[in-house]
């Protein structure tokens, strides 16, 4: 049972009030695309053991969608912002890096 | 025999006698005793049969590991199976029965499998029952399940009550021994908030029996006064009869109470469900006694060192007259001088190290009794009792050298930590060659949200085997968990142990003849000779080991038995034990009911029950209801003496030629608003929403990214910026997400509000060729073909209630639906009911709904989509816009699979003979795929009996459908039979839409 603060309304929520949304920072890929890069947007998903980004919805809470930082692996969270965003605000890009220097970054 | 002793029994209130039954038969016991401790106190020794061989079983252990002791408690609706009488508090009137035989606990045919043990291996199911199919059926499934399986079934509607309970604490202690209360101690100076909890009544743990001191005081008396003091803190709650059940992820814990299963009827409810969020947890759940593995260790009357020590000093039980001790550590000498003590013969102590010293050891000699070293025990014979146990040296191959008369035999085989709730999160485990078992690795722990430590351990649970290492385990545990500076852990002195040495198989050089009479999990029937079969047969992993023999399946999930069963597989590897690993430990850590998870979540509590403000009608008029997500839609109104069908049938003939009535207001009502509105739903949908215009209404497709249908429906546009989206009933919810989720996180920048209104207004849809004539009679509304055109909305007042006028039509006819806030849709279905009754006005419900849209060939989301159909395959083809550059699932219609031609598509079938065509049924082809599987080229969509035709009609999908009309398919019945249909067009009535453009 995961815990997130949802960054809109500040509530520490527990899994069961939130709904997962799979992996977050995906671009939109649409008519006039190729097949590859259609395949890679519809279906092609990280799976790191490690840091991964991945949507939320505070869907028993607000209602908004927001972005959760987290070691799948040791379940640690480094950060929650707003899904309103194009990539990691820095602040958790900070705080992936001071826990585990020899991360690879964001994309 | 066993039987109660004179005096003696710290658990006991001699003064208070408790009848109870076992089998029929009525015994007595006192209060404090277990069900376990009082059938041994009537020499009911014998107290269940095996799962596999029904091996006469006797109790092994005292507490929550028994693997034998399982019996059925209660009778009629609170009877419950399984219930471990070590466990179970004994109380006046418990009624016990024992399980697994036929037809009884003494004489059982079952067990002639134990003779025939040896045509049933490991792996005996997977080896033997492999073909023919119908054999399964018809003999060795209804053979399996009379013979397997424990206990019999509950019956329904039990009477009592369940609850969850959610508490947040600073600090959760599982485990009431005297590590669990020095961890408390510690905590509650700290001013955190603490629950300590203990599965069992009592306080204490091992410490009380196996005399510790403490603070140069009886460990019961430290215990007393520990708890005393404990309770005097505001911010530390204690509660017993409370088991740390399983740790999860970021601090999450379940517990479970069992609140008054010693005391039924007592009011409140049976058992809680505890869900506790808790900054750190400290798991002081003590160690577990493992058995030995020598021939005939499963003979009633063999049990646990500790166990018989416990049932001597805290139940006055004597397990036998004359009990031998055999063991491989000091401990047991232990369970030796308890039964000195107690009056009791102990023959001997049989050690199967070769040197052993100490002061235990001298204690036991001093008391003269008889201590062979470097042997072992050859077999242990008797049946339904110990008799006798035959001894020979440790070392060799098992030649008897001496046969000693005894009914009991305690065992030790050494003591494993329980690292369950360690181990549930993710801590890991270190071998110990001291101890040989498996302890927490203190460097690899669970980790919280911070990536920080959550999970601790203390006492003997973290492999700190000394009661002073316990003590200070303890504190420095709590005191780490908290932040705080570890204060002195309380003092303790307990007797010098030696060292122990490992015994996996005794005697060390057994041949396969005692290795197959050598029980390693008792209640599954899992032998030495199993696992050894198992690893002569490849299985390396112990995961793959622990499936093919079931060794921990059971229900004690192998407490006793895991590690002596690993050890045996590293052996018949040869490998060392840390190489081998352990299963993985998985809630819960004993089972809980499984009404207690259900908790309050049942009968009409089960989930929340929707009602459309015209419920209360339908109820009070024949309603038959079907659930439609979670509400309950009418499926038809049944007159007095109709049937399903009879009703129906009048239900669609009366709108067809008259005038009917639905309650639509589950239909998904969503507002979406804004200058980017139309924008918005133009990527929603397959087709145009933003050249509507106010006053219009346009059927719309909604896809998935992946291109597949999601949802159907009417949208009306209301203001330049501003639509009103119906969706399905069940889809309201998820469009409503569907429609946020696009908006906040893909085109956050575009100004679109989205409210769902599903439960804000009463829908009612008035259908057939006298609609309008009963719409003009309320009067108030221009409802004329010119002023409200099909597909056309108006707003005023009807009948003096204020409504939307709707010009849709999903049945073919004339037809209005009307709008109305939901607390006037009662008034307004009323006076449509009244004011109709000239035109015979009768409701429909959704089955009526149905065959009307299906008449009409009207597709029905969940009926012809599945998920993976397009609206290309329903030839909706004119629903999809190409002006468009982009919409959601466009790109998706573009792919090679999605544009290829053999996909199947909307026909209507017509039955030769004009029966109904069975719901799903497959369109045969001819062939058989590579599996051997009949090929088919369609299935039904769509089926019903139409009362307007008077014969059968159905929708499917069929590869080239369209193109085949005229052609006739044969379509599979369930019993093997055909049924042949006529490719149609589905637009079965009034193909030229006269009847709903009037």
């Amino acid at each position: 049972m995961l815990k997130f603060t949802c960054p809109a309304c500040r509530i520490e929520a527990c899994e069961s009030e939130l709904v997962n949304g799979g992996e977050a920072h995906l671009t939109r890929s649409g008519p006039g695309d190729s097949d590859e890069m259609f395949e890679r947007y519809l279906f092609m998903r990280k799976n790191p053991k490690g840091v991964h980004f991945e949507r939320w919805r505070h869907a028993m809470g607000c209602g908004k969608w927001f972005i959760a930082a987290r070691h799948t692996a040791t379940l640690e969270v480094f950060g929650t912002y707003p899904a309103q965003a194009h990539e990691p605000p820095a602040d958790v890009i900070a705080a992936i890096k001071s826990r585990y220097p020899a991360w690879e970054g964001f994309k | 025999m066993s039987t109660r002793l004179a005096t003696g029994g710290t658990r006991l209130n001699r003064a208070r006698q408790v009848e109870f039954t076992f089998n029929g038969k009525r015994l007595h016991g006192f209060e404090g005793d277990t069900l376990a401790s009082a059938l041994l106190a009537n020499d009911q020794l014998l107290m269940g049969r095996s799962f596999k061989y029904h091996r006469p079983r006797g109790v092994v252990a005292s507490g929550a590991e028994e693997p034998n002791a399982l019996v059925g408690l209660g009778e009629g609706t609170r009877f419950e199976p399984n219930q471990r009488a070590t466990t179970t508090e004994l109380f006046h009137g418990l009624i016990a029965e024992s399980q697994n035989h036929w037809p009884s606990l003494d004489f059982d045919i079952g067990a002639i499998n134990s003779k025939l043990s040896r045509f049933l291996p490991a792996g005996f199911y997977y080896k033997t029952f492999m073909a023919p199919r119908a054999a399964w059926k018809h003999l060795f499934e209804p053979i399996i399940r009379k013979s397997a399986g424990l206990g019999r079934p509950t019956e329904p509607g039990d009477p009592d009550r369940y609850e969850h309970f959610h508490i947040h604490l600073d600090l959760l202690i599982v485990g009431g021994g005297i590590a669990g209360l020095q961890a408390a101690l510690v905590a509650a100076e700290t001013g955190r908030k603490v629950l300590l909890i203990e599965q069992e009544a009592h306080w204490g743990g091992r410490a009380v029996v196996d005399g510790v001191k403490i603070e140069g005081k009886t460990a019961a008396e430290w215990v007393a006064e520990t708890v005393e003091k404990l309770t005097e803190y505001p911010n530390v709650a204690l509660r017993t009869r409370f088991m740390g059940s399983g740790v999860y992820d970021h601090g999450y814990a379940l517990a479970y109470e069992r609140v008054s299963d010693h005391a039924p009827a007592t009011g409140g409810p049976r058992h809680r469900l505890w869900r506790i969020r808790t900054g750190q947890i400290i798991t002081a759940t003590g160690a577990l006694e493992r058995p030995l593995s020598f021939a005939g260790n499963d003979t009633p009357g063999v049990m646990l060192a500790s166990a018989v020590r416990d049932y001597v000093e805290s139940y006055g039980v004597s397990p036998g007259d004359r009990t031998v001790v055999v063991t491989n550590n000091d401990d047991a000498y232990r369970t030796a001088l308890s039964l000195h003590q107690a009056g009791l013969t102990v023959p001997a102590v049989i050690d199967a190290r070769a040197m052993v010293n100490g002061p235990l050891v001298e204690a036991v000699k001093a008391a003269g009794i008889r201590v062979e070293t470097g042997k072992g025990i050859a077999s242990a014979s008797g049946g339904k009792r110990l008799k006798s146990v035959d001894i020979c040296a440790q070392a060799g191959e098992g030649a008897v050298l001496e046969s000693i008369a005894c009914d009991a035999l305690a065992m030790s085989g050494g003591w494993s930590p329980v690292v369950h709730l360690w181990s549930h999160c993710g801590g890991k485990l270190l071998w110990s060659n001291d101890y040989f078992h498996f302890h927490p690795d203190e460097t690899r722990f669970p980790t919280d949200d911070k990536g920080a430590q959550y999970v601790r351990t203390a006492g003997i649970a973290s492999g700190a085997m000394r009661s002073a290492d316990v003590l200070e385990n303890a504190a420095q545990s709590a005191a780490a968990a908290l932040g705080v500076t570890a204060p002195k852990a309380a003092s303790a002195t307990d007797d010098d142990e030696g060292p122990m040495a490992p015994v996996w198989v005794m005697p060390q050089g057994a041949g396969k003849a005692k290795k197959s009479k050598m029980w390693l999990d008792f209640q599954n029937d899992v032998k030495v000779s199993d696992v050894e079969l198992a690893a002569q047969e490849g299985y390396k992993s112990v995961e793959h080991t622990k499936r093919y023999t079931t060794l921990g399946m059971a229900t004690d999930q192998g407490k006793l038995s895991n590690i002596n069963g690993l050890a045996v597989l590293s052996q018949a590897l040869n490998q060392p034990i840390p190489e081998t690993g352990t299963t993985t430990f998985r809630p819960p850590y004993t089972p809980i009911s499984l009404a207690s998870i259900a908790g309050p979540a049942r009968g009409n509590t089960f989930q929340p029950l929707r009602k459309t403000p015209i419920q209360s009608w339908h109820d009070a008029h024949g309603a038959d209801y079907e659930p439609v997500g979670q509400w309950r839609r009418p499926f038809c109104y049944k007159k007095p003496g109709e049937t399903r069908e009879e009703a129906v049938s009048r239900e669609v003939r009366n709108t067809r030629e008259s005038l009917g009535l639905l309650d639509a207001s589950t239909l998904g009502k969503i507002l979406v608003k804004g200058p980017d509105a139309g924008k918005f739903l133009d990527m929603l949908y397959t087709n145009m929403m933003s050249t509507l215009k106010p006053g219009k209404c346009r059927y719309g497709l909604m896809c998935n990214e992946n291109g597949f249908l999601i949802d159907d429906g009417v949208v009306a546009k209301l203001s330049e910026n501003s639509y009103l989206v119906h969706t399905t009933t069940g889809g309201a919810d998820h469009i409503h997400a569907h429609m946020e989720d696009w908006l906040q996180c893909e085109w956050w920048d575009w100004q679109v509000y989205t409210a769902n209104l599903t439960e804000a207004y009463a829908q009612i849809a008035v259908v057939g060729p006298n609609a309008r004539k009963l719409l003009e009679k309320l009067g108030g509304l221009d409802v004329s073909k010119e002023a409200l055109p099909f597909m056309g909305w108006v707003e005023g007042e009807l009948a003096g209630l204020p409504v939307r006028a709707y010009r849709i039509s999903f049945s073919g006819e004339l037809s209005y639906e009307l709008a109305v806030p939901a607390n006037q849709g009662l008034a307004l279905w009323k006076t449509l009911v009244d004011q109709g009754a000239e035109w015979g006005i009768s409701p429909y419900g959704t089955e009526a709904l149905h065959i009307l849209r299906a008449e009409k060939g009207f597709i029905m989301i969940g009926d012809e989509t599945d998920g993976t159909v397009i609206p290309q395959d329903l030839n909706l083809h004119w629903a999809i816009s190409k002006k468009k550059e982009d919409f959601l699932g466009k790109r998706a219609q573009e792919r090679s699979h999605m544009a290829d031609p053999d996909r199947w598509k909307l026909v209507g079938l017509q039955t030769l003979d004009g029966s109904t065509l069975p719901d799903g049924a497959y369109a045969l082809d001819e062939g058989a795929n590579e599996n051997g599987q009949r090929n088919t080229q369609g299935r039904v969509t769509s089926t019903y009996h139409s009362p307007t035709f008077g014969r059968g009609i159905a929708m499917g999908l069929v590869r080239h459908g369209p193109d085949r009309m005229g052609e006739v398919l044969k379509f599979n019945k369930v019993d093997g039979s055909t049924i042949e249909a006529k490719l149609v067009d589905p637009v079965l009535y009034d193909p030229e839409g006269e009847k709903q453009n009037v």
